[in-house]
C-alpha cells in the first residue's frame, strides 16, 4: 500500500503547515478557536505519521520488495528483529522515525503542559509545527519511502555490520535524544516569542531535556559497544564526524543541565541558558545534517543524497532566527543578580560550562575542518585521533576534577576554612591513590596517572556526599542507615540521582583512560599448533571451522588461552561472509576478566586457505567499566527523572496563585 | 490500490475533522480570545517563583549546614541574606493581596 503511506505523509506535512501558520495567527491575534485547532493539527500529524509508519513497517515484514526501500535495505533472508531494524537503516525510514517521535514527543509535551503553561503552549506549536513541516516535506519531495519499482525475487540485504542486535536499540535512542531535544527548543522559542520568559519553559522541559540526554548518552555507550564487539578494529570510539555528531549535542545538553540549576537557584544566566538549548538543538540538526547529507565518510552515515542541502539550509535559517529572538529579547533575560564569588558552586558550574562548551567546540572544528579545507583548497584534511585526545585531556580533566568540587562548594560563596575541611579527606584519598598506582606502574602514562587520581577524588567526594546526607537524614529520625539513604535519595532525587551519574562518568573515565593509557597489543601469523603471547597470556591456534549461518558463512580460529600456567578455556574470533550482501566482516573474539574489568581481545585478521590466520590481539585494561558506566549512567537517569509529587504539588499550589487551573 | 485510496481518503476526512472541530463545537462562542496572563499576573507569577526560589534556597543550605557541606561561618553570612529575599516577597505578594 505504498499509496496510503505516501498520502499519509502528505496529510502530516498539510496538518504541519495549517498547524504552523494557523497557530503563529492564533498567537498573533490571541484567537482561542484557532488555536486549539492548531494544536489539533499537530496531534493529528502524529496519527497520520504513525499510519505512514505503519505502513512501511508492514511493508518491511511482508518483504515487498515493490517498494525501492525495502528492496534496498532488506533480504528474504534477513532475521525478522534485523528487517525491523531496517526501518531506521536506511536514509528514508531513519527520516520518517525523526518524524514518528518528533510529532509523538510534541502531542505529548503540548497535552503535559497545556493547561498549566497554556500561554506557552500557544506558541509552542507553531515551533513544532514548523520543524515538522521541514521533515515532512523531506520525506513528500525529497527522499520518500515510499517510492515504488517492479518487485525483485529478493532485496539486496543490509550491511553485515548493520545486522548485530546492538542495531536494533543504538539508532532509535539516538534519535529519541536528538528529537527529545527538540522540546526544550521549541519552549525556549516559544517563550522568547510570547516574551513570557518566566521559570515555566525551563520546569516544563527539565525531564525532557534529561531524557533526551540520558538517551543521547545511552545511545552512544550501546553504539560505542556495537563498535567494539562488531567493527572489529580493536576499539569503541575512532573520533568519527558521525560519532561526534552525537556527541556534541549531549555536551551541550550536559553544559545545560548543569547550567539551568543556576538559573532556578539563583536567576542567574538567563541568556546563557537560552543559548546553550538552541545549540543543543541546532546540533543535534547538525549531526543528523552530518549523517545523511554525504559530506563526511563514515562507516555510521547514509550514502550520498541531495538532502544535505535543505538540511544546510533548515539549519541556517533555525540559527538565525533563534539569535535574532535572543537579541530582541536581550531586556527582558536580564538577570537580577550576580555572581558574589570565584568560589562557589555557581561558579563551579560556570567553569564546568566553559569547560563542556570549549570540549564540544573544539570537535566542532576537528569535525568542520575538513570539509572547510576541502571547500577552501579543494583537498579535505582530517584532523586526526591526536588532535581530539590533546583537547580531551586539556579539557577533560579539568571536568573530571570540577565534578568532584562543584557539588560541595556552597552556592554564592565559601569561605577558605570550609575548603579546606569538606576536601580534605578526598585529596588526601586521591593523593594516596596517586602514589599507590605509581608505585604500581602506572607512571608510563601521565594522563592515565591523573584521570584516576581524579578519579578517586571524585569517588571519595560522592561517598562522603551520601554518607553525611544519610548521617543528617538519620539525625532527623529515620529509622536506621536504609531508610535514611533512600528517604534522603528520594527527597533530592535531582542531587543525588546526579551523583549517581557522577559516579558513572568516573567508572567511564577510568575505562577509558585504563583501555587506552595502559592496553596493549600484539601481531602474529600462525599456523594450527602454534602459539603467541601478550602480557601474561598464552594463546594457541588450535583449529579452524566452518558452518552455514542463517545468511551467512561463519569461518571461526579457535584459540586456546592461558594465562600464568592456568588454563582458561578457548576463544573463538573469525569472520562471516554475507551470501546476499557479498560481503564479508569481522567477528572478533572477546574474553573478559569480571574481577579485574579486563578483556583479551583477538580479531582474526586475515584467513588464507591453507589454514594460516593472522591475528590481531589486544589486551585492554578495565574496559569493562566504560559498559558497567552505562548501567550505573542509566541508573542515574531514572532517579533524576522520577516524577517528584512534592514539586509537582509546589508548581501547582504556584500555577493556582496566579489563576493558572490547578493541574499541568 | 482502491483500498488504499479509500483508508486514504478516510484518514484525510478523520484530519480534517479533528482540525476544524473547536469551531464545530463552538460555533459562536461567547469569547474566542485566547486567556493570557495579564501584567498584574506576570508580577506576581515572578514574585512566586522569587519566594519559592528563595525558600528552596534556604531548605538547602539548612540541609547542607546539617550534612557538614556549609560551615557555620558561611551558614551565617547566608541564611540572613536568604530570609530576607524570602520575606520581601512574601510581603510584596502580601501587599498585592
Amino acid at each position: 500500500m505504498p499509496e496510503l503511506g505516501r498520502a499519509a505523509l502528505v496529510v502530516t506535512l498539510g496538518l504541519s503547515l495549517f498547524a504552523l501558520v494557523a497557530g503563529t495567527a492564533a498567537a498573533l491575534e490571541g484567537r482561542r478557536r484557532l488555536a486549539q485547532s492548531a494544536q489539533n493539527a499537530l496531534v493529528a500529524s502524529f496519527v497520520s505519521t504513525a499510519v505512514a509508519a505503519a505502513v512501511l513497517l508492514s511493508a518491511l515484514l511482508r518483504n515487498d520488495f515493490s517498494f525501492e526501500y525495502v528492496a534496498r535495505t532488506t533480504s528474504r533472508a534477513l532475521p525478522t528483529a534485523y528487517t525491523i531494524s531496517a526501518f531506521w537503516g536506511g536514509q528514508e525510514g531513519s527520516l520518517l522515525l525523526w518524524l514518528l517521535i518528533l510529532t509523538g514527543f510534541a502531542t505529548a509535551a503540548v497535552h503535559l503542559n497545556r493547561r498549566w503553561a497554556r500561554d506557552l503552549i500557544v506558541w509552542v506549536v507553531p515551533v513544532f509545527a514548523a520543524v515538522g513541516s521541514f521533515f515532512a516535506f523531506l520525506l513528500v519531495a525529497v527522499a520518500s519511502p515510499f517510492a515504488t519499482q517492479a518487485a525483485t525475487p529478493d532485496g539486496a540485504g543490509m550491511t553485515p555490520s548493520l545486522q548485530n542486535p546492538y542495531m536494533l536499540a543504538h539508532p532509535p535512542l539516538l534519535y529519541l535524544g536528538y528529537v527529545g531535544l527538540t522540546v526544550p527548543f521549541a519552549f525556549a522559542i516559544a517563550a522568547l516569542l510570547s516574551t513570557q520568559l518566566d521559570e515555566r519553559w525551563l520546569i516544563a522541559t527539565r525531564r525532557w531535556t534529561l531524557f533526551a540526554w540520558a538517551a543521547l548518552g545511552i545511545g552512544q555507550l550501546l553504539g560505542a559497544h556495537w563498535a567494539y564487539v562488531e567493527v572489529g578494529w580493536g576499539g569503541y570510539y575512532a573520533w568519527d564526524p558521525v560519532e561526534n555528531a552525537a556527541l556534541m549535542p549531549w555536551l551541550a545538553a550536559t553544559a545545560f543541565l548543569h547550567s539551568v540549576m543556576i538559573q532556578e537557584k539563583r536567576g542567574m544566566l538567563k541568556v546563557w541558558n537560552m543559548l546553550l538549548v538552541l545549540l543543543a538543538f541546532g546540533l543535534a540538526l547538525f549531526g543528523t545534517f552530518l549523517t545523511r547529507s554525504g559530506v563526511v565518510n563514515s562507516i555510521h552515515s547514509f550514502t550520498q543524497s541531495s538532502i544535505g542541502a535543505w538540511f544546510l539550509a533548515f539549519i541556517v535559517v533555525v540559527v538565525a532566527v533563534s539569535l535574532v529572538l535572543v537579541f530582541l529579547r536581550l531586556p527582558l533575560l536580564r538577570s537580577p543578580t550576580k555572581l558574589e564569588s570565584p568560589v562557589s558552586r555557581e561558579a563551579a558550574f560556570l567553569y564546568n560550562n566553559l569547560l563542556l562548551l570549549a570540549l564540544c567546540l573544539a570537535i566542532l572544528w576537528g569535525v568542520v575542518y575538513p570539509m572547510l579545507s576541502e571547500a577552501v583548497r579543494g583537498e579535505a584534511v582530517v584532523l586526526g585521533r591526536s588532535y581530539y585526545d590533546f583537547f580531551l585531556r586539556i579539557f577533560g580533566l579539568p571536568l573530571l576534577l570540577l565534578m568532584g568540587i562543584g557539588p560541595l562548594i556552597a552556592w554564592r560563596r565559601a569561605s577558605l576554612r570550609t575548603l579546606i575541611t569538606t576536601f580534605r579527606w578526598p585529596t588526601l584519598v586521591a593523593l594516596a591513590t596517586g602514589v599507590l598506582l605509581l608505585f604500581l606502574g602506572a607512571g608510563s602514562s601521565i594522563p592515565g596517572l591523573v584521570a584516576y587520581t581524579f578519579s578517586a577524588f571524585v569517588l571519595a567526594t560522592i561517598v562522603m556526599e551520601f554518607a553525611r546526607g544519610t548521617r543528617a537524614r538519620m539525625a532527623l529520625g529515620a529509622s536506621g542507615w536504609l531508610t535514611a539513604f533512600t528517604s534522603l535519595v528520594a527527597r533530592n532525587r535531582r542531587r543525588y540521582g546526579g551523583y549517581v551519574v557522577h559516579a558513572a562518568i568516573v567508572l567511564l573515565a577510568i575505562g577509558v583512560a585504563g583501555s587506552n593509557a595502559f592496553d596493549s597489543v600484539a601481531e602474529a601469523k600462525l599456523e594450527r599448533g602454534q602459539s603467541m603471547r601478550i602480557g601474561d597470556y598464552t594463546l594457541t591456534y588450535r583449529s579452524l571451522s566452518e558452518r552455514a549461518g542463517a545468511n551467512a558463512t561463519e569461518i571461526r580460529a579457535t584459540l586456546g588461552i592461558r594465562r600464568g600456567g592456568r588454563d582458561l578455556g578457548t576463544l573463538q574470533a573469525g569472520k562471516n561472509a554475507y551470501t546476499v550482501e557479498q560481503q564479508v566482516s569481522n567477528e572478533v573474539g572477546i574474553r573478559s576478566d569480571r574481577l579485574t574489568g579486563e578483556d583479551l581481545f583477538v580479531i582474526a585478521e586475515q584467513i588464507d586457505p591453507n589454514g594460516t590466520v593472522y591475528f590481531r590481539v589486544f589486551v585492554k585494561p578495565l574496559v569493562n567499566l566504560i559498559w558497567l558506566a552505562g548501567l550505573v549512567f542509566l541508573i542515574g537517569s531514572v532517579i533524576t527523572l522520577w516524577p517528584d509529587r512534592r514539586e509537582q504539588r509546589r508548581l501547582v499550589a504556584r500555577a493556582a496563585q496566579v489563576g493558572l487551573p490547578a493541574t499541568r | 490500490m482502491t483500498v488504499a485510496l479509500v483508508l486514504a481518503a478516510g484518514l484525510a476526512v478523520a484530519c480534517v475533522v479533528a482540525v476544524a472541530l473547536p469551531f464545530l463545537r463552538e460555533p459562536e462562542p461567547e469569547s474566542d480570545v485566547l486567556d493570557e496572563l495579564d501584567p498584574e499576573e506576570r508580577k506576581r507569577l515572578e514574585l512566586l517563583e522569587a519566594r519559592d526560589r528563595a525558600l528552596a534556597a534556604l531548605k538547602e543550605l539548612e540541609f547542607d549546614h546539617r550534612t557538614g557541606t556549609v560551615s557555620d561561618e558561611d551558614y551565617r553570612a547566608q541564611v540572613g541574606v536568604l530570609r530576607r529575599e524570602a520575606a520581601a516577597a512574601l510581603r510584596e505578594l502580601g501587599g498585592r493581596g
